[in-house]
C-alpha cells in the first residue's frame, strides 16, 4: 500500500464532495456527486472491497445519479435561493462539538489496516476459513451474502420491492 | 492535545469520514432546497459506509476471494468480508430509499410548484 496514493484519492474524494455541496446549480451538483461516488468506488477497490466497489459504481454512481437527474428534469433544475441562508445557532454549536468529540475518539480506534484489530479477529477468520468447505464458493462475500445470510438478502429484496411500489404510487398521474 | 492530533492524522480515512459526515449533515439542516438536502443525505450515507469499509482493510491483504481451493486459508491474507456484506446491503437499501425521497420531491413539486422549503411553508398557510 503506497501511502501517498491513498492520500491523493482521499483528497479527490473531499474535493468532489465539496464541489457537490458548494456549486449553486443543482444539475452540476448532481453530476459532481456522481463523480464522488465513482471515486468512492475507486477507494474501496483500493482497500480490497471489490464487491462493494462494484455495487457502488453501478448503484451509487449510476442509478442514484439517474434518479436525481430524472427528478430534476421533472422539477426546478435551479437552486431557487442563491443566497445561502444564515445557519441556525444550534447547528453552529452542535456540529463542531460533535466533530471534536468524534476526532477525540480517534485515539481509541485500532490502527488503520491492522490485521489484529477487533473487527478482524473475533468471528471473521472463521468465515474465511470455513466458507469453501461449507459453500464451495471461492468468493467469501458471495458465500456470506447468498448462503449464510440468504434469508436476510431475500428480505432485503422485499424492502426494495416496497420502495418500488411507493415510488409508483407517488408518481402516478391523477386521472382528471 | 498533540497526541490527539497525531492520532487523528494517523487515521486519514477517519478524518475524511468525519468531514464528509458533518458537512453533509450541515447541508441537510441548513439548506432550503429539498434536492440539496437529499445531496447532503447521500453524502452522510456514503461516508458511514466508507468508514465501515475502512475498518475491514488489512495491510498487505487482498480481496476476499480465495486464491486456492485446496490450501488451508490464512485469514490475514484476505480483507475482512463481513463489513463488505453489511455495506452491500446498506448501499442498495440506501439508494432505494433515496428513490422514494426523490419521488416525494417530485410529488411535492407537482402539488406546490416549488422545491423551496420556505415557499412550500408559505403556500401551506
Amino acid at each position: 500500500m503506497t501511502f501517498s496514493f491513498e492520500i491523493l484519492l482521499l483528497i479527490l474524494l473531499l474535493v468532489t464532495a465539496a464541489g457537490a455541496i458548494l456549486v449553486k446549480d443543482l444539475m452540476s451538483a448532481i453530476l459532481l456527486l456522481g463523480s464522488y461516488s465513482f471515486f468512492l468506488a475507486l477507494v474501496w477497490a483500493w482497500l480490497g472491497a471489490v464487491d462493494v466497489a462494484f455495487v457502488e459504481a453501478v448503484v451509487g454512481a449510476g442509478l442514484a445519479t439517474v434518479l436525481f437527474l430524472l427528478t430534476l428534469f421533472g422539477t426546478a433544475p435551479k437552486d431557487s435561493r442563491l443566497r445561502r441562508p444564515p445557519p441556525p445557532i444550534a447547528a453552529l454549536f452542535a456540529l463542531p462539538l460533535l466533530g471534536v468529540l468524534l476526532l477525540y475518539a480517534a485515539n481509541d480506534l485500532p490502527k488503520f489496516g491492522d490485521p489484529t484489530s477487533p473487527a478482524s479477529t473475533h468471528i471473521s477468520p472463521a468465515y474465511l476459513e470455513r466458507s469453501y468447505q461449507d459453500t464451495q464458493t471461492p468468493n467469501v462475500v458471495t458465500s456470506v451474502l447468498m448462503d449464510y445470510r440468504s434469508l436476510d438478502t431475500m428480505v432485503e429484496t422485499v424492502v426494495i420491492f416496497t420502495a418500488g411500489i411507493a415510488c409508483a404510487l407517488l408518481l402516478r398521474r391523477q386521472a382528471s | 492535545m498533540a497526541d490527539a492530533l497525531a492520532a487523528v492524522f494517523q487515521r486519514p480515512n477517519f478524518l475524511t469520514f468525519v468531514i464528509i459526515f458533518l458537512w453533509g449533515f450541515y447541508i441537510m439542516v441548513t439548506r432550503y432546497n429539498l434536492v440539496k438536502k437529499l445531496v447532503g443525505l447521500y453524502l452522510v450515507q456514503t461516508s458511514v459506509i466508507f468508514f465501515l469499509v475502512s475498518i475491514s482493510a488489512k495491510k498487505g491483504a487482498t480481496a476476499p476471494v480465495l486464491l486456492s481451493a485446496t490450501d488451508p486459508v490464512q485469514a490475514f491474507q484476505y480483507a475482512n468480508p463481513l463489513p463488505h456484506v453489511l455495506t452491500l446491503t446498506a448501499i442498495v437499501v440506501g439508494v432505494a430509499t433515496l428513490g422514494v425521497a426523490l419521488a416525494l420531491c417530485a410529488a411535492i413539486y407537482r402539488r406546490y410548484g416549488s422545491l423551496d422549503e420556505e415557499d412550500i411553508l408559505k403556500r401551506l398557510e
